[in-house]
């Protein structure tokens, strides 16, 4: 539906997105993922014909973006960073006023406003005004106005930032809702927002994409094998020389921390689970073991990973 | 055409539902009334040509004041980001907000018309004079909130907004001022140029279609460069 392609976007001599091209499938929700400053939102305002590319091209159902800006626009609900609102107006009037913008026929717009006050909950705060609402009514607001013409794609960037944890569970569970038909580009750096919402993810990092694919595959792409927490009780002999020849085990070090037992951890190979040969291999020694935990690879981990070198 | 109007009545809205309107048409009727009556109480003069040479000064001060937010508060908010992601033109956002500024001032002018009806309750004025110069000030003040409209959209900061607007309307006030320091070659172009020299000539009671045309001419680049410059911020 969206396709990207060969996407450059200067600004002066910093390049923010360099070369980049991914494609947005049909009612996906992608997450799009990357440090502060990765070019996510440069992206984003590309594709919504705010700011033009320096190269390459954005085409949503084969129109470029460019060429056919206003046409484009109305397909798009975008609510951009930061939730920009006018704060002197009141909910009820915000959200006529976008939607005589936005262009419903004027027949449909109370039906749509009724509609967005149901959906994003503003049925308390209607006639207040928006500068003095509540972060969390703030961004539901940004919701509403972005939702409110029923578009085919809704762009949120960053969503969530500055929400407390419940308002953050309430906006993803819309977000999840608004996935069900519609294509939603997700723009974030909180990892667990992508794990819990998103079909697919695109790492970017310093405007190049650094990884691309639903989010098993990307953990699966980018890391080594799971990881292994030991504690135990050694009286005699050497636990890391023992362990380290256990086939599957890879590595061993010793975490530091005080009293009797020590805690180890140890890396495995891609694809093995040692931790059986690793229990044989301590009752053999006459060790005692106190834990055993293994630690899959997180999103975090790989984005760490792709956005550290 | 309806993203203008839709547009134009939110900042209409905006500027009634904030002090900005009120302290500017008052301020404005404060000053222009205390000159308004040293003319008739001092000078015995049943006539507005004082008040509004005093009225073209005040331009000078008050239409950077009224449009200095206009497009820079935009800006410093983000919201600009949220209208230029509507279906909406740059030149429809710069041409509502241009026509709202508009009408703040000539809000502020009909409150003056107070002034012409106590002079002829108490003289014979030339009202034939005083249209025609109520004419002048809406199509020079035009001309200033369009050089005020394009001041706001080249920066985020009100102040700098202010402060550039007043410096370009200073130079278009003050070029019919300097004309005799100018060498002949260049003084005409200077004085075509000179909003003043056009004001004098329509407040003469001779409406010109060359000084309208000045005038909208003004008015047009200054709109045209305003949202050409909204635009340029897809390239920078």
């Amino acid at each position: 539906m969206i396709q990207i392609k060969n996407l450059t976007k200067n600004f002066g001599t910093t390049r923010a997105v360099d070369d980049i091209s991914f494609e947005i499938k049909r009612s996906e929700i992608l997450g799009f993922l990357g440090p502060n400053g990765a070019g996510k939102t440069t992206t984003v305002r590309v594709i919504t014909c705010f700011l033009a590319p320096t190269s390459g091209t954005v085409e949503i159902n084969g129109l470029n973006v460019f060429d056919n800006a206003l046409e484009i626009r109305r397909k798009i609900g975008y609510l951009p960073e930061n939730t920009p609102l006018y704060h002197d107006m009141n909910v009820v009037d915000f959200l006529r006023y976008s939607a005589e913008l936005r262009k419903i026929p004027i027949d449909k717009r109370s039906m749509r406003i009724k509609k967005m006050i149901d959906v994003c909950g503003l049925g308390d705060v209607l006639h207040k005004d928006i500068g003095q609402l509540s972060k969390g009514y703030n961004q539901r607001v940004g919701l509403a106005q972005a939702m409110i013409h029923d578009p085919e794609i809704v762009i949120l960037d960053e969503p969530t930032s500055g929400l407390d944890p419940n308002q953050i569970v309430e906006i993803r569970n819309m977000i999840k809702e608004l996935g069900k038909e519609k294509t939603v580009v997700l723009c974030t750096h909180i990892l667990p927002e992508v794990q819990s919402t998103c079909d697919r993810a695109l790492i970017i990092n310093k405007g190049k994409i650094a990884a691309h694919g639903t989010i098993e595959e990307i953990s699966a792409s980018q890391t080594g094998g799971d990881r292994i927490h030991l504690e135990l009780q050694a009286a005699e002999g050497d636990p890391i020389t023992v362990l380290k020849a256990v086939e599957g085990v890879e590595e061993v070090a010793v975490v530091p921390g005080a009293g009797v037992t020590k805690r180890y951890r140890l890396g495995t190979v891609k694809g093995s689970d040692p931790r059986e040969k690793i229990f044989r291999t301590i009752v053999d020694n006459n060790w005692t073991l106190l834990e055993m935990r293994r630690d899959r690879t997180s999103l975090e981990e790989v984005f760490r990973l792709l956005t550290t070198n | 055409m309806g993203n203008i109007l839709a547009i134009y009545k939110r900042e209409m809205k905006s500027y009634f539902n904030s002090p900005i309107a009120y302290i500017i048409i008052s301020l404005f009727l404060i000053i222009s009334g205390y000159f308004y009556s040293i003319s008739l109480f001092l000078l015995n003069e049943a006539s507005m040509r004082n008040v509004m040479g005093i009225i073209t000064l005040m331009f000078i001060f008050f239409i950077p004041a009224i449009t200095m937010r206009t497009i820079s508060e935009e800006k410093k908010t983000g919201t600009i980001e949220l209208m230029l992601t509507m279906p909406i033109r740059e030149s429809e956002i710069i041409i509502a907000k241009y026509l709202a500024a508009l009408a703040l001032l000539v809000i502020a002018l009909v409150f003056t018309l107070a002034y012409v009806l106590t002079l002829s309750l108490l003289g014979n004025p030339d009202l034939g004079v005083i249209f025609s110069g109520y004419f002048g000030l809406i199509m020079m003040g035009g001309a200033y909130l369009a050089l005020g409209v394009y001041a706001s959209t080249i920066t985020e900061n009100q102040i700098v907004s202010f402060i550039v607007g007043f410096v370009i309307i200073f130079f278009f006030f003050m070029l019919d001022k300097i004309l005799i320091f100018m060498p002949a070659a260049i003084a005409p172009i200077l004085e075509y140029i000179s909003i003043d020299y056009h004001f004098n000539n329509i407040t003469r009671g001779v409406i010109d279609s060359r000084d309208v045309i000045y005038y909208l001419t003004v008015i047009v680049f200054s709109l045209a460069l305003s949202s050409h410059t909204l635009a340029s911020r897809k390239w920078t």
